[in-house]
């Protein structure tokens, strides 16, 4: 722990300047309309604390937590399906390419005009750009396990399950946190993008509500309580991977 | 019965217009320990790929125990040239995956097993550490050890040693010919180093052209236990002149 912190020493001095830079530019320009400086943001997060953390932020977390969980779902299940067949991929591999095409903000509005103002619209947004990273990257993990290491094993008798969980599980499990890590922050972006466009409640919806009322500091802080969020949960999700995955990319 | 018989066992790539074993017929006794010995991309590899089952022959017969290997299963031991321990195993855990595959042992039973095959391959107390913490012969070891626990009576092992470096694998060749002597199995053995083949086999069978229609099998005389000493003896020097003259003529450079 300690040394992680040591480690982004640098970071950490470089950031502290550019908001202490913020701060002294944004005090000279004084239109907090415009540009709110950092005191300001969180001055204005503690005023807004009860609406902030008991109501906007569970709802973005609920869209971001069910989106994830079916990004996941659809993502493995995909990664899975091309790599075990490739009449599979060579059908599903051009279309999720392709579905990445969609430009997210323009099509959002015809999800929320399909499935109203209720977080499903929300949910939507969040699958639609957050199981692709998901997808190509569990995908390429499983593509990385050996042909030897199969062959090995299919001399000892093994049947193609056994190989999927001993081989291939196993090589796609680096890659599979990698994805996570990817995929949190995306999943959050998903979330506030789809309630900027439409609803009724999160984060997104509120920071939103604060520019028709030109709050400079009040659309700063839902923001800036997103970035904390998916900062935590980066985090948290690294330390599991430290957790479980042992090994990474030995070349053997 | 032979321990390993082929009888006009053909094989041909899908890329290539030719069969590359063309009709080879052969016969292994058990217990003895021969050298596959042949140029890089001869086709000795394709034999022991039929052999294990890898590559389904195109014609021809291969009986293992006097029986065709035709749906059986866990009837030959392969070692492949890498040592392919799985680097998120631990080495016991890697040693374990023939049992592991073949069912039927508990947690328990395995790992006991497969610390007494690691104290007879030299690797005692490194059951729990992971292989990247091993050397190359160690690892080539541990390999062997897993080959040992699919329990078959014949091993094919291609070309285990030709990564190590030249010391580690003189002492390695002498460890295996202590570990075949006392577990009586039956060895076949693929490499392209004519030194390493005269001091390992009973005989030496030679791929002396590709396609491989025959191999032509050479007798060292010398008897067992070997060690080193024996390469300096006069009739071996001569063999080794002469197996060097039969597979010079297959290299263009």
């Amino acid at each position: 722990m300690r040394s992680a912190c040591k480690a982004n020493l640098p970071a950490l001095i470089f950031l502290l300047a550019l908001v202490m830079l913020w701060q002294v530019g944004a005090m000279g320009m004084n239109a907090a309309y415009i540009l709110p400086t950092p005191v300001q943001i969180f001055q204005r997060m503690w005023e807004l604390r009860g609406p902030l953390f008991t109501v906007h932020l569970p709802a973005t977390m609920g869209v971001t937590a069910i989106g994830l969980v079916l990004s996941l779902v659809l993502g493995l299940a995909l990664a899975v399906g091309m790599d075990a067949s490739d009449m599979v991929r060579k059908m599903l591999y051009p279309v999720v390419v392709v579905s990445q095409t969609i430009p997210t903000t323009a099509i959002a509005p015809l999800f929320v005009l399909w499935f109203g103002y209720g977080i499903w619209s929300k949910v939507l947004v969040t699958v639609l750009i957050t199981f692709f990273p998901i997808t190509i990257t569990v995908y390429d993990g499983l593509r990385s396990a050996k042909t030897e290491m199969a062959e090995l094993l299919q001399t000892y008798g093994a049947t193609r399950r056994e190989i999927f969980w001993k081989i291939k599980a196993p090589c796609a499990l680096p890659y599979f946190f990698s994805a996570i890590k990817m995929a949190v922050p995306m999943s959050i972006i998903g979330a506030a993008i789809g309630e900027w466009l439409g609803a009724q409640s999160g984060l997104g919806y509120f920071s939103r509500r604060m520019m028709t009322q030109l709050d400079g500091a009040g659309v700063f802080a839902p923001i800036v309580l997103l970035s904390a969020v998916a900062m935590v949960a980066v985090g948290i999700v690294a330390l599991l991977e430290r957790k479980f995955v042992r090994w990474r990319g030995e070349s053997s | 019965m032979s321990a390993l018989e082929f009888r006009s066992v053909s094989y041909q790539y899908p890329s290539e217009d030719f069969d590359i074993v063309d009709k080879l017929s052969f016969q292994v006794e058990p217990g003895s320990f021969h050298c596959i010995l042949g140029v890089s991309g001869c086709g000795k590899s394709t034999i022991f790929r039929m052999t294990n089952g890898l590559l389904p022959p195109k014609g021809g017969e291969i009986l293992v125990d006097g029986a065709p290997i035709q749906g059986r299963k866990r009837y030959c031991g392969y070692m492949p040239q890498k040592d392919l321990l799985f680097p998120w195993r631990t080495v016991g855990e890697n040693v374990a995956l023939p049992l592991e595959i073949a069912g039927g042992l508990s947690k328990g039973q395995r790992r006991k097993k497969v610390e007494a095959a690691l104290a007879d391959v030299g690797l005692e107390g490194c059951c729990d550490k992971l292989p990247g913490e091993l050397s190359g012969g160690m690892r080539q070891r541990a390999a062997f050890a897993r080959t040992m626990l699919t329990g078959s009576d014949l091993l094919l092992l291609d070309e285990p040693f030709s990564a190590l470096d030249f010391l580690t694998r003189i002492s390695m060749q002498e460890w295996l010919l202590d570990q075949w002597q006392r577990h009586k199995k039956t060895i076949l053995f693929i490499t392209h180093d004519v030194e390493e083949a005269v001091f390992l086999s009973s005989s030496v069978l030679v791929v002396e052209s590709t396609p491989i229609r025959a191999l032509t099998e050479v007798p060292v005389p010398a008897g067992f236990p070997r060690d080193r000493s024996c390469l300096k003896d006069p009739s071996l020097v001569e063999l080794k002149e002469q197996l060097i003259a039969l597979l010079r003529k297959q290299v263009s450079l």
